[in-house]
């Protein structure tokens, strides 16, 4: 397939499951901003948020004071902000256009009525912060049911699939860094301070049934790591995400991309071979961020590979 | 003159095609009819047809508007017409291979030589190159108008890039979707193969030797006002959907980038200007183009359609001499006609339209999209002395035609149904034979009294129903 189009199915996917996690993300605070909470809890938190997404300090210049409020509209409604939902799905909508032909008509009206629908909604004022996430979150189900049941198993689809799944793993990894301090353990008990913290983060990840029905007890922040980066079964996980991307990687490969999936195979074993206990004594804050360079390093090689190929004929 | 009236006749009954949708008309509430409109509306933003509107907020897309009041034709006013556009696409097509080969036409005396040999839709590039099949026009979008007479006449030939046909497509979809029950009862010929048509013309013009000929759109991009159809049309057929930077050129063979590598291309169905198509060659400020490109097509290693240099056959200076060429390429005499046109570089033509004015419509040669130009009877006596010395000044400039009264059609607008102003623009495919898809987009101006069709002046659409019977 052209590689043009590749890189807008590619991009399309990746904005859709970046917006959908960042409702996710903001699930969380939502949640968190209806229960009790001192002023140095709510700071902490958005802080770690914003760090977690590489958005502090653009965060800061645009806005200044850091207010629940102010905080929600620059992630979520600021069409200044390349990197709020608002600013995603319109980048989806836009990739799906630049391909409407390689993307069944369902795909593209589902993408373009999330559009029109976004854009009346947000077009006077900000809708309500509650209902907006979960409305983000009900078309990302649409999307992705709408791609499963109608397009061709086809290259098209695997760029497709090549996007949502390094997204969705960026994803997962950046809400678990947000609640990884560094230098914090692993800890297997239910009395840490902050174990509802834990919680709420399996709910925005719709993982807490999971959780239950997997463990049966008391959420602990090592069973919630454990659980998010090492099981395969876990739609969301990490371990999970990359054998996608390393399956779908492997049928795209072409004659320049051995390395490329070299790399994302190692990243990929290393998860399904890997053992909580290893990775608690690494650390998870210092684990995470590794992960992300790593992810960052495929997803410029995959771009090098097949979507822009640079190569003067 | 009064103008023709699709649906009703003189004494206000109504036409016998149109007599059963006519009583399911009388049946239907203003209140259904409107709730059906909107529903219309929402089904073409949802699906994305729309064009972009340059210069407003970011992100405006407006509809064109669509009339639920479809227009209907005859089986035997179809056949008239079907028989007239074949035969005239035919000269056309003979035409342009003359043109660009011996030029018998020129020698005869039929058309005079400066006409082509000074006309900037002339292109040299193309003396002498052989094309697939000797055809250049594979997609001719050919206006017809009706008379106050009720006679189809052609007002115009746009053998270089037509648009419009996915609204063909689309607002039968639509209109099917909105009152299957209307089709129940009419036999309404299907337009829904036009693609297959279209894709398989394209593959029989394929270069010699080729076996499983590789096609691709080549588009603008997404910014274009026709970018919905470009790629409406790509993935209809199947094939890739490519901007110029998508091609580049070796070996005078042509090539897409792929994710798994170059891979060659054999036929071009071009949505872009010759003037853009390859900067080495035509416009050098060009990035719509591919580099490259003519030196390929020219070693026949690729077609494009349509031809370079269809343009020549289309020039309104051109206009006027197609019945003549279909009487040089063809023996026959034109069954559609042209609408009376006077070129003014004859001596006496010159002189009627100077005496007569007030009631002509005098076009430049060159001009399009309304530039360029006097409509007499809605113009200023002002205006009219000022046009004249325009015309004085470069007489060979300008044509001038009578002020048509289009025919008219049923139409919903705010005050309820009433008669507008319409065309209609059938496409016509060349390839190994000559295939029209029955029917073809109609477009109607929804002003009062405006002849006016243009969508970018408030001109709508409405889906057009050739009857089988």
């Amino acid at each position: 397939m052209l590689s043009r189009t590749a890189d807008h199915l590619y991009w399309m996917s990746r904005q859709t499951e970046r917006a959908e996690n960042l409702a996710r993300m903001l699930d969380v605070h939502y949640r968190h901003s209806l229960l009790p909470h001192t002023p140095e809890d709510f700071e902490r938190q958005w802080t770690a948020t914003l760090s977690s997404l590489g958005q502090l300090e653009s965060f800061q210049s645009a806005y200044g004071t850091l207010t629940t409020a102010n905080a929600f509209n620059y992630l979520a409604f600021d069409r200044e902000n390349p990197g709020s939902i608002v600013s995603c799905l319109g980048a989806a909508r836009e990739n799906a256009r630049a391909v409407r032909g390689s993307i069944t008509s369902e795909m593209w009206e589902t993408l373009n009525t999330t559009w029109l629908d976004m854009r009346k909604s947000t077009s006077r004022s900000a809708p309500a912060i509650g209902p907006f996430l979960e409305w983000v979150r009900y078309r990302a189900h649409l999307s992705r049911g709408v791609t499963l049941g109608t397009m061709l198993r086809d290259d098209a689809f695997q760029f497709t699939r090549l996007g949502t799944f390094l997204e969705g793993a960026d994803g997962t990894a950046r809400m678990l860094l947000a609640r990884a301090q560094p230098g914090m353990e692993l800890i297997d008990n239910a009395t840490v301070p902050d174990s509802y913290a834990w919680t709420l983060l399996l709910r925005s990840l719709s993982a807490f049934e999971v959780y239950r029905k997997v463990y049966r007890g008391a959420v602990t922040p090592r069973r919630v790591a454990e659980l998010l980066i090492l099981r395969d079964d876990l739609p969301r996980s990490l371990h999970r995400c990359m054998q996608e991307l390393h399956a779908n990687l492997k049928l795209v490969g072409n004659e320049g991309s051995d390395e490329t999936a070299r790399r994302c195979g190692a990243l990929y074993s290393s998860l399904r071979y890997g053992r909580i206990d290893d990775l608690s004594a690494q650390g998870l804050n210092v684990y995470l961020n590794q992960f992300l360079v790593t992810l960052a390093d495929l997803s410029w090689r995959i771009a090098r590979d097949f979507l822009l190929p640079a190569t003067v004929y | 003159m009064a103008a023709y009236d699709e649906m009703l006749t003189a004494d206000k009954t109504r036409r016998k095609h149109y007599q059963r949708y006519g009583e399911w008309l009388d049946t239907q509430s203003a209140d259904v009819i409107s709730r059906r409109r909107a529903e219309a509306d929402s089904l073409f933003h949802r699906v994305g047809i729309t064009f972009a509107v340059y210069g407003e907020d970011e992100g405006t897309e407006r509809l064109i508007p669509f009339d639920v009041v479809p227009r209907v034709m005859a089986a035997d006013e179809w056949r008239l017409l079907e028989t007239g556009l074949k035969q005239r696409v035919r000269a056309l097509n003979a035409f342009l291979h003359d043109v660009y080969h011996e030029q018998e036409i020129l020698k005869a005396g039929v058309i005079p030589a400066e006409v082509i040999l000074c006309n900037t839709q002339y292109r040299p590039e193309m003396q002498d190159i052989d094309v697939p099949g000797g055809i250049y026009a594979h997609i001719a979008g050919v206006d017809v108008v009706r008379d106050g007479a009720g006679t189809f006449r052609v007002l115009e030939d746009n053998l270089r890039v037509p648009s419009g046909v996915s609204y063909m497509l689309e607002n039968r979809k639509v209109m099917m979707r909105l009152f299957p029950e209307l089709f129940a009862a009419h036999p309404v010929a299907p337009v829904e193969h036009y693609p297959d048509v279209l894709l398989e013309n394209l593959r029989s013009v394929a270069p010699v030797g080729v076996k499983e000929p590789v096609v691709a759109l080549l588009t603008p991009g997404a910014h274009n006002s026709a970018y919905f159809e470009h790629a409406f049309l790509a993935q209809q057929m199947g094939i890739e959907l490519v901007e110029g930077q998508d091609l580049f050129v070796r070996d005078d063979s042509v090539y897409m980038r792929t994710t798994m590598g170059p891979r060659r291309v054999d036929v071009i169905y071009r949505r872009i200007d010759d003037d853009f198509l390859d900067p080495l060659a035509f416009r050098p400020d060009s990035l719509l183009g591919v580099p490259g490109l003519l030196s390929a097509y020219r070693a026949g290693r690729v077609t494009i359609a349509n031809a370079i240099g269809t343009g020549i056959a289309d020039d309104k200076s051109i206009y006027p001499y197609v019945p003549d060429m279909v009487r040089f390429y063809l023996g026959e005499e034109a069954s559609l006609k042209n609408v009376e046109t006077y070129i003014l570089r004859r001596p006496e033509d010159l002189a009627y339209t100077l005496a007569h004015l007030p009631e002509l419509v005098v076009k430049e040669v060159h001009g399009a999209g309304g530039y360029g130009m006097l409509i007499g009877p809605t113009s200023t006596a002002a205006e009219i002395e000022e046009f004249r010395h325009r015309i004085l000044a470069n007489p060979s400039n300008y044509i001038a035609q009578p002020t048509l009264a289009l025919s008219t059609c049923p139409t919903f607008v705010e005050q309820g149904l009433a008669p507008r102003h319409i065309d209609l623009r059938p496409y016509v495919l060349s390839g190994r034979d000559i295939t029209i898809v029955p029917g073809g987009l109609t477009r109607v101006a929804l002003r009062q009294g405006s002849l006016v069709v243009n969508s970018s002046q408030g001109g709508g659409t409405k889906d057009t129903w050739v009857l089988e019977q």
